[in-house]
């Protein structure tokens, strides 16, 4: 099967889109951005060509399988990358341990970290047998993370083995093995999987389809910025802008203005009708008002992130923040809150401060045209999009707001589709 | 009337962001104009004198959601012309007929274009103050400039003023200038009797309100003013400096005032009193207003100072003038006119033994604490280890 | 693109032709001689570069020089950074101008000028008041420096778009009034029309030859590059050597070289060597970064986008819509030579030379650069921006940077957005065509 594949070094995340000849989508990957870019694209390259496997899966036992089957394979084969990557990392660990050993505790480390990695394991493979477990982020950085911290904190000796140094020694080893080359791939690990899952003869065949076409990778593109190089030949890469316009326009044909809120840069884009870009401006030089900010927020608050949204929403009495500086977010939260403002009050005003600041950049690249696409982490935030629902009728009257839940990958699939242009 | 009346009318002016006075006296008075003017000095005698209402346009404080205005700044410049261009595009300065742009720095000079480009049909004038204080050259010039700029205004009102209208409005101005004299002279030497916020509000009201009505307002502050006096305290004196244009939140003011400082000196809306002494009402009108710019036009960061010493003693001179123990620099974000004069000024102010603080603030500035803190920790720091 | 064919030289070296090699003589001889000012009793004037009088200052025998060419050029050589770091810490805000910061902190350092000689403290001051405010806060910052006499030229604003005879005059009164005795005071010469006039002479001819640079770019492909080419094309007569006959020389070089290379249907020559291949041809506004002006260029010419019209180069003096120095009326003409300098004109003016020049340089768009520091530049670019895109249907780039202070230079931003202009272009021509 002919393919082409389109990747988006973003600044938070990483994401890969494979097309099929007919301009549909095969599978898609994303990954959390790192300071080895070839490494992050190819995770996510891997990641794509491995949900476009399990859609061959899906595809061959259409009818023969049930979903919860199908549904157990995928979380047994996201185990397994995670065992063998968990390993890995013990393996850097104890490395780091024989180099560098703590005097006087140096068996104390390797026994503590011992049981560390036993318990996350076994976590894990506690996990996998509760039918609906709760949500959690899918990168390995995040979900190692919390399982190590937590039993660290259990034990933990302040006089000896202390949680400070077991964390160092986690901060200074997960760097390593997120930067290295790992086999993390379908071929590798759907075998292992597979056997994990009770009836799941039912998908063999599927699965063996699926490990023996071959999905040839006719051309990538590339795109993302903020890197001395990008990991592709000059002629492959395409500027962000323009692949996110295009991106953009493949999910809504009939956008012509989108706004993208991402990490630590909003941008503001006009297209035409076959989704050529005619004017842009990007606010890139300052992160207020954009994930990131959000970020620092919710650290503050001591809440999640995907909360904040939901909390804001329950305002009765909006207060009006005049600043977004991500530096000072903190502080004014704090005399807010100190001034006796309730949290949903403050938080249905930082919102609309953040909204009020992509309106001006909407209205420097040329207004709000219909329709009007929002993309970007920030899109999937309730209050962010009922304040900019509620500033674009009131400055530009009635336009059709468009939202995807996959609008995290038009980047990446504006790239697919340039790459698409240029075999055809 | 009461003080608290007088604050109350004042209040109520200074927070209505749609210059409903300005409608009604338009309303009030069919067939007249008004004309509005950006900082920091435009002589309002002239418009005044063609039979139009002077407005004075001071942006939109920090009540005013800026929507369309961002899109005209990037965010290196100062908040002010966002605020005046959102209440254009909003419609809150529809009713004006003229919009007077006098050269206080390049980006109101260049806002006087972007007016010209926006509204091709209102009548927008750049107006060069002169910077050479010198008395053939400089006077020549600034007759000149004023005699073009009334009869420009003529034309709009459609009233062109004789001498005699002239030498009224000149007269009026006079009698404005010396209240608002009296009003400074009275906090620097009672600043219990005259709260800044009160004087602030008052001012502000007087910039959208006939400037016979400002007068007559001011008079009775002044005697509600003695007649219920506030109660002393032990605060210290300090002169404020910078905030001659874009102005500071009031919330900025009060917060200096509560954190135990005595404003007994500033340059806030410095343009209602440029002119430090009565221009001469006899003889030629616009030569005795161009005379008095020349002559008597007060020091600020907008106007060239030609004394070689002159930014180094101007600190020292004021905080005398003022018997005050300290000078607070509090000039807007990216304000160059107050950003690039404030080592000068500090510098000689530091050299007098004057002690100094300096924050820089925007006109939608939310939160004070930081400035509560410093004002706070400066008042302090000059009672405990001296002032003047 | 190749390289140069002199291997012997490094990489980064510019390619230099004659009037480059001359232009570089004339300046180190130029500073050569400011550093003996003190012993040759020169005088020296220390002056602006919008406005700038060097055809008078040279009549009474004084010495102009330009801060701002000094501060763009310690920019240029890596200097600016630490200059306006001293500054900072000698109180000056973040958010005023690198230029004026960076000339304070070289003041501060030893003023040692970016040949490596140090600079003569100013007989006098000649404060240009013209197009920009921050002007008369430099100069009163240098005269707490120097406690020297200083003399203030106000230059009206052209707010309707024209010069209005009252402020012809206001400006000649001035000239005579005040800044010829200065000059005659500093110098101890009496006022010598004569030479004045043989100045202004020498000017209109270098203007003639610069303007038929300027206009070569109207050729396609365009042999000069109007805006980091013409940077180095405008310096002499920005600076000390306008009314010169080395000044008047230079010119009638380079206009020698640029019409050769027009002839051939060369490209200009840019760092990396002779552009190949013209792709785009753009209008520039605002001035350049100089503390990554090379990096900068080469995110252009890299891309085969070559500038075929600035405005920068009309911040000294604009001459290609037929103005000339006229000995005849010497102060008038120099009246009407300070109030033609692009940031003294109105901001509708400014997008009537943008409108001009992409229609008549045959541009496919037009770039801004807008810098923090300059606010004359930089307050109502945006505006600009809609406008210029309105009236000419061609689409304009956007980016932001600084004059000097290479903190406000990003490369990789501005990368991404010259880069997603530049394609954005080639979607749209594309599509026009499909």
């Amino acid at each position: 099967m002919r393919c082409v594949v389109g990747i988006d070094l973003g600044s938070t995340t990483t994401k890969a889109v494979i097309l099929d000849e007919n301009k549909r989508t095969l599978g898609r990957g994303i990954t959390n951005s790192r300071s080895n870019y070839d490494l992050a694209a190819a995770v996510a390259r891997s990641e794509a060509f491995i949900t476009a496997r399990f859609g061959l899966i899906r595809h061959k036992v259409q009818g023969k399988a049930d979903e919860r089957t199908f549904a157990l394979l995928e979380r047994a084969f996201k185990l397994e990358q995670m065992l063998h990557q968990l390993t890995r990392f013990e393996e850097i660990i104890n490395e780091e341990l024989q180099a560098r050993p703590p005097k006087g505790l140096e068996k104390d480390f390797v026994e503590a970290v011992q049981t560390i990695f036993t318990r996350i394991r076994e976590a894990e493979e506690e996990r996998f047998k509760q039918s609906d477990p709760p949500a959690r982020s899918d990168f390995f950085r995040d979900a190692v993370g919390s399982a190590y911290t937590k039993v660290a904190e259990e034990i933990g000796d302040p006089t000896g083995v202390s949680f400070d140094r077991l964390l160092g020694l986690y901060d200074k080893c997960i760097i390593t093995v997120e930067n290295e080359p790992l086999d993390l791939g379908f071929r590798e690990h759907i075998g292992t999987a597979l056997e994990r899952v009770p009836n799941g003869e039912c998908l063999r065949e599927g699965v063996e389809f699926a490990v023996a076409t071959d999905l040839d990778e006719i051309t990538t593109v590339g795109t993302g910025y903020g890197r001395a190089r990008l990991p592709f030949p000059k002629e492959q890469i395409r500027s962000e802008i323009l692949c996110h316009g295009l991106g953009a326009h493949a999910m809504f044909p009939d956008t012509r203005t989108v706004l993208d809120i991402g990490g630590q840069d909003t941008k503001a884009i006009q297209v035409d009708h076959s989704g050529i870009v005619t004017s842009f401006q990007m606010n890139d030089r300052c992160a207020a008002g954009c994930g990131r900010y959000l970020g620092y927020i919710a650290d503050e608050m001591n809440i999640g992130l995907h909360e904040l949204g939901p909390i804001a929403q329950k305002s009765r009495h909006q207060v009006k923040i005049n600043s977004t500086c991500t530096v000072f977010a903190g502080a004014e939260l704090r005399e807010r809150l100190s001034l006796g403002e309730k949290r949903e009050d403050i938080l249905a005003g930082l919102h609309r401060a953040i909204i009020l600041r992509a309106m001006s950049l909407l209205a420097r690249s040329g207004g709000v045209d219909n329709e009007f696409t929002f993309t970007g982490g920030v899109a999937r935030n309730p209050a962010a999009v009922k304040a900019l629902r509620d500033l674009v009728s009131e400055n530009y009257g009635d336009v059709a707001l468009n939202i995807s839940a996959e609008s995290i990958y038009t980047g990446a699939l504006g790239a697919a589709l340039f790459a698409h242009e240029v075999v055809n | 009337m009461t003080r608290a009346s007088i604050i109350d009318w004042a209040r109520t002016l200074f927070e209505d962001l749609d210059f409903g006075s300005v409608r009604r006296w338009l309303a009030e008075n069919p067939g007249r104009k008004a004309a509005g003017y950006l900082p920091v000095y435009i002589p309002r005698e002239i418009p005044h004198a063609c039979g139009m209402l002077p407005v004075g346009i001071h942006g939109g404080g920090d009540h005013l959601e800026i929507i369309k205005g961002d899109a005209f700044y990037q965010s290196y410049i100062c908040h002010l012309p966002r605020s005046v261009i959102e209440l254009a595009q909003s419609g809150r300065l529809d009713m004006l007929s003229a919009v007077l742009f006098p050269s206080t720095c390049d980006v109101i000079r260049n806002l006087s274009g972007m007016w010209q480009m926006l509204y091709p049909d209102l009548y927008v004038r750049y107006v060069d103050v002169p910077q050479v204080l010198d008395h053939e050259v400089g006077t020549a010039f600034w007759r000149e400039e004023m005699h073009s700029i009334l009869c420009g205004l003529a034309e709009v009102s459609g009233h062109m003023p004789s001498d005699d209208d002239l030498r009224q409005s000149i007269s009026i101005y006079n009698q404005a200038r010396s209240e608002i004299r009296a009003l400074y002279a009275m906090r620097r030497d009672e600043p219990w009797n005259v709260p800044t916020e009160e004087l602030y509000l008052l001012m502000r009201a007087g910039e959208v309100v006939p400037v016979e009505q400002f007068i007559e307002m001011s008079r009775a502050y002044r005697k509600a003013a003695v007649e219920e006096p506030g109660r002393m305290r032990d605060n210290s004196r300090v002169v404020v400096n910078g905030s001659f244009c874009e102005q500071p939140p009031l919330g900025l003011i009060k917060t200096i005032e509560r954190a135990g400082c005595y404003i007994v000196d500033d340059d806030l809306l410095l343009g209602n009193r440029f002119l430090t002494d009565d221009v001469a009402l006899d003889g030629d009108p616009l030569d005795a207003l161009a005379s008095a710019f020349i002559e008597h036009s007060c020091k600020s960061s907008v106007i060239y100072e030609c004394r070689q010493d002159g930014k180094k003693k101007l600190l020292a001179e004021k905080v005398e003038q003022a018997k005050a123990d300290g000078v607070i620099f509090a000039a807007p974000s990216f304000c160059d006119p107050a950003l690039l004069d404030r080592p000068m000024l500090r510098k000689g102010a530091e050299a007098s033994g004057i002690p100094c603080i300096a924050f820089k603030y925007a006109e939608n500035s939310g939160q004070f604490q930081q400035f509560r803190e410093q004002a706070g920790t400066f008042a302090d720091s000059i009672k405990l280890w001296g002032g003047q | 693109m190749h390289k140069p064919a002199d291997a012997g030289r490094s990489e980064r070296d510019v390619y230099k032709d004659r009037s480059m090699v001359l232009q570089k003589e004339m300046i180190a001889r130029h500073f050569e001689r400011l550093e003996r000012a003190p012993e040759t009793k020169e005088p020296v004037v220390y002056t602006f570069v919008p406005g700038n009088l060097t055809e008078l200052v040279r009549s009474f025998g004084c010495l102009p020089l330009l801060p701002e060419i000094n501060a763009l050029q310690s920019g240029m050589r890596g200097k600016s950074g630490d200059y306006i770091a001293e500054a900072e810490k000698a109180g000056h805000s973040e958010d005023v101008c690198t230029y004026v910061k960076c000339d304070i902190g070289m003041l501060k350092t030893g003023n040692i000028g970016p040949t490596g000689t140090r600079l003569p403290k100013p007989d006098l001051l000649l404060l240009s008041y013209t197009g920009c405010y921050t002007f008369m806060k430099w100069f009163e910052l240098l005269r707490e420096e120097y406690d020297c006499p200083t003399v203030f030229l106000q230059i009206p604003y052209q707010g309707d778009g024209t010069l209005s005879p009252e402020h012809r005059k206001y400006m000649e009164d001035q000239l005579r009034e005040t800044l010829i005795p200065a000059l005659e005071k500093v110098s101890g010469r009496p006022y010598d029309e004569d030479r004045l006039r043989r100045n202004l002479a020498l000017s209109a001819q270098a203007e003639d030859d610069l303007v038929a640079v300027l206009h070569s770019a109207k050729q396609k492909p365009s042999p000069i590059d109007a805006y980091f080419g013409g940077v180095y094309y405008v310096g002499p007569i920005f600076s000390a050597f306008r009314g010169t006959e080395e000044g008047a020389e230079y010119y009638r070089v380079l206009r020698q070289e640029v019409e050769a290379r027009a002839a051939q249907g060369l490209g200009p020559i840019t760092p990396d060597g002779p552009l190949e291949e013209e792709k785009y041809r753009l209008v520039f506004e605002g001035p350049p970064n100089w503390t990554s002006f090379r990096d900068f260029w080469g995110m252009f010419a890299g891309e085969g986008a070559v500038s075929v019209a600035s405005t920068y180069t009309k911040v000294g003096g604009t001459y290609d819509f037929g103005f000339r120095h006229d000995p005849e009326d010497p102060l008038g003409t120099l009246a009407d030579y300070c109030s033609g300098c692009y940031t003294n004109l109105n901001l509708p003016g400014r997008v009537d030379m943008l409108v001009k020049y992409i229609e008549e340089y045959q541009a496919d768009g037009f770039l801004i650069n807008s810098v923090k520091s300059c606010n004359s530049f930089s307050a109502g670019q945006l505006m600009m921006l809609r406008e210029v895109e309105k009236r000419t249907g061609q689409p304009g780039g956007f980016i932001e940077s600084d004059l000097v202070d290479p903190r406000y230079f990003s490369a990789a931003n501005i990368k991404n957005r010259v880069e997603s202009y530049l394609q954005m272009i080639d979607a749209r021509r594309a599509g026009k065509t499909a």
